[in-house]
């Protein structure tokens, strides 16, 4: 992600229930911000979990939420949370 | 304030965690769905969700509607019969490829060629999950499956030119790749009047990619972004699926065609005048 | 509660009972009918048909005896009194939904206007052996209840009855007729809609998001809900809790089998209704039911010609099995003799309750007429010796 969408601070906000995360990485991948990573931590189940690991570049597009098969991510946009 | 998911509200959250498997679509098309039923501006309470049996199946039993998991390839009579009773509902068939086109085949033409009002989503993954990955008609020629372990040798159904054949009003293909324009297709299809379907092809990573060597989930996923092409308005003779090939994705048809109800009320009033009064429902 | 006049043809008429069957469903406030053509069924519905539309109700001929089966549970979700007709092979067609309903404890009516089998058999000609089939038919261990009439007016009758008990126990209940019954055309006599009892859905008063589809709050029967009312309930044909919810252990099997069974069971005496006559201080009692219950009356008149003194217990309801009753006739010593279209069905629950108690005889038929009255006759001969 570009320097000056970083200076503009993020946009949006990722919410991230690592129990219901089954590892699966859709939304790592198909984040067009590139926000996520698999933390390396596991989850009471034994899988990996997303972590934001560039925060700074979410525009909270929810494109993890809608991907997410397990319900276990979404995000928002932070004008909306605040 | 916490953010909460907005898909929670629609799901049976005593029911979280899923069975569903690890890559599976499902979770992914529940998500579209629900998106596409708190957008599509229906009121909550008319929306009837009705599947047959097998993973897809139990998609209705995860939402927080009022849904009905009944026998296998039976939800678009079910759904008939709900609709017919009370047009008021906004009836939607979530079911899989094997319950909706084998055992379920019968019914889906026939509720097309009636133009029934109701939509019918199908979560195509090429094989019966929930009994260990058996071939469906929508299987692709070559692909394995555990009853065709040498490669399937039978045709599939191209599922959008089926539908489109049989009457439906509104075709679309997406996968679960596409989930913003699954969504817009989903919206669309129960906005429409008349039998509207809907196909998402989606990833059974656990019994149809292993087998086939196509990977996990994720790479299931990667494919069908790579593989797929939109051609909305495309001929529908000309989407049908190969093991390998291209997935044409698109809107391929939205027509009017006189519902089921409507044609009904028409003739009967044309034949019976003023003694009869429109149908609208039995209560 | 009254029956609604708009569906009341109040008066004598001279119909079949195919055409009585229809009139009892509109009685009923039956409004939703899906079937598919078979003989010697489809009277019924061809007058259904042409009813319907002018009462406010509505009929769709499905693609198959399936598709109807399942269409009428979803009308009774969405509110409506429904039912289906056909016959033999379409019954068969039917069992997985008759489970359906029983499981989901759907009120609604499968009516069985019986022919020759098995297969195609004899489509014009008629039977009584889908009566094992009626009871046991779909997989699983379940309850349902099943009336035969004998006559065109018991066609209404009957009918009326069986929507009534199907919104009482919340169960698929079956009017088994036979072609003979079908196809007799008799008078028929519709009372003023205001002579009609009517049992009406019981519905939930839970809040909403309070509804829980399966708790019977002590009682057998669980109210119940339509789609559109706002409560987001889930129905399914698995095995599950209070909630409707899927529970995949024999602990929730055993209670959902429990109340599935008993309900019926328990309430047995309730529902069962019988016909006797000169049972009191007979020698032999002719078991019977359906239309093999009217030939039975003359094989009944031929020997109390001879002095015989014999009596007549007719089934009306033939499921629950009225085993109270025979058991009382048997234990008082009175020899048993049950002629049926078929090769012993309802003798075998006739023998199963009598065993050791009294003698019991079969007067089997494969079908396609009734029995010669000579033969009943020779039976109770047999018997009284």
């Amino acid at each position: 992600m570009s320097e000056s969408k970083k200076s503009n601070g993020p946009r949006g906000k990722v919410t991230i229930n690592s129990e219901l995360c089954k590892g699966c990485g859709f939304c790592i991948e198909f984040c067009p911000a590139d926000v996520l990573d698999f933390s390396n931590t596991f989850n009471a189940k034994g899988y990996h979990p997303p972590r934001a690991a560039r925060p700074e570049n979410c525009t909270g597009c929810d494109l993890c939420g809608i991907y997410c098969p397990d319900f276990a991510i979404f995000g928002v946009l932070i004008k909306a949370v605040a | 304030m916490e953010p909460t998911n907005p898909v929670v509200d629609y799901l049976r959250m005593d029911r979280i965690p899923h069975i569903w498997c690890p890559g599976c679509g499902l979770g992914t098309v529940v998500n579209c769905f629900v998106r596409a039923i708190h957008s599509c501006g229906i009121e909550r309470d008319l929306i009837s969700v009705v599947s047959g049996i097998g993973c897809t199946g139990r998609m209705a039993g995860y939402l927080r509607l009022d849904s009905f998991h009944t026998t296998h390839g039976r939800p678009i009579p079910f759904a008939t019969g709900l609709k017919l009773a009370n047009p008021k509902l906004k009836v939607i068939v979530c079911s899989g490829d094997g319950d909706l086109f084998s055992i379920g085949g019968n019914h889906f033409i026939h509720a097309a060629r009636r133009n029934t009002d109701m939509t019918v989503i199908c979560v195509n993954n090429f094989t019966y999950g929930m009994t260990g990955g058996q071939v469906t008609p929508t299987t692709p020629i070559e692909a394995v499956a555990s009853t065709t372990p040498y490669g399937n040798s039978e045709e599939p159904f191209n599922l959008p030119h089926l539908a489109e054949s049989a009457g439906a009003v509104y075709v679309a293909r997406w996968t679960t790749f596409h989930v913003r324009q699954a969504i817009k297709a989903m919206k669309e299809a129960v906005q429409k009047s008349g039998f509207s379907f809907v196909e998402i092809i989606s990833p059974c990573p656990t019994l149809y990619g292993r087998r086939n060597k196509l990977g996990d989930g994720l790479e299931m996923m990667r494919a069908f972004k790579e593989k797929s092409k939109v051609k909305n308005g495309a001929d529908t003779r000309e989407v049908g699926l190969d093991f390998k090939g291209d997935i044409i994705c698109g809107k391929f048809i939205n027509r009017e065609r006189t519902t089921f109800l409507e044609r009904y009320n028409t003739r009967m009033a044309a034949r019976l005048g003023a003694a009869y009064k429109p149908y609208e429902g039995v209560l | 509660m009254k029956a609604d006049p708009k569906g009341v043809m109040t008066g004598a008429h001279f119909l079949d009972g195919d055409h009585a069957c229809c009139e009892g469903a509109l009685s009923a406030g039956c409004r939703f009918v899906a079937g598919y053509p078979i003989t010697p069924s489809t009277e019924v519905v061809e007058r259904i048909a042409a009813r319907f539309p002018m009462v406010g109700g509505i009929f769709i001929q499905m693609e198959d005896e399936i598709a109807s089966s399942i269409a009428i549970q979803g009308a009774v979700w969405a509110g409506a009194k429904a039912m289906t007709v056909t016959s033999g092979p379409g019954f068969s067609l039917m069992m997985e939904h008759i489970g359906l309903a029983v499981m989901l404890e759907t009120p609604c009516v499968f009516v069985n206007v019986q022919r020759g089998g098995p297969s195609t058999g004899l489509p014009t000609l008629p039977g009584q052996a889908d009566m094992m089939q009626a009871r046991w038919g779909s997989h699983g261990d379940y309850e349902i209840i099943a009336l035969c009439p004998n006559s065109p007016q018991e066609c209404y009758d009957l009918t009326i009855k069986a929507f009534n008990l199907a919104e009482t126990y919340r169960v698929p209940v079956m009017l088994m007729m036979d072609e003979c019954v079908g196809h007799m055309t008799e008078k028929v006599v519709i009372p003023d809609a205001g002579e009609i009892d009517i049992v009406e859905r019981r519905f939930t008063t839970a809040k909403r998001g309070e509804y829980l589809p399966y708790e019977t709050y002590g009682d057998w029967v669980p109210p119940m809900v339509k789609s559109g009312d706002g409560h987001y309930f889930h129905m399914t044909g698995l095995t599950h809790d209070e909630r409707g919810y899927p529970v995949m252990n024999a602990e929730a099997q055993e209670k959902c089998v429990h109340r599935i069974v008993n309900k019926i069971k328990e309430n047995a005496d309730d529902i069962i209704l019988l016909r006797e006559a000169d049972t009191e201080d007979a020698d032999v009692v002719v078991v019977s039911y359906g239309i093999t219950s009217r030939v039975a009356l003359k094989a009944i008149s031929m020997a109390q010609a001879e002095g015989i003194k014999v009596g007549h217990l007719r089934l009306i309801t033939a499921w629950p099995f009225p085993e109270t009753r025979i058991r009382q006739l048997a234990d008082q010593g009175k020899a048993l003799v049950m002629p049926e279209l078929n090769y012993g069905q309802m003798y075998l629950e006739l023998q199963r309750v009598v065993e050791g108690r009294t003698r019991s005889h079969l007067v089997p038929h494969g079908g396609g007429t009734v029995h010669d009255p000579e033969v009943i006759f020779r039976k109770i001969k047999e018997a009284v010796q």
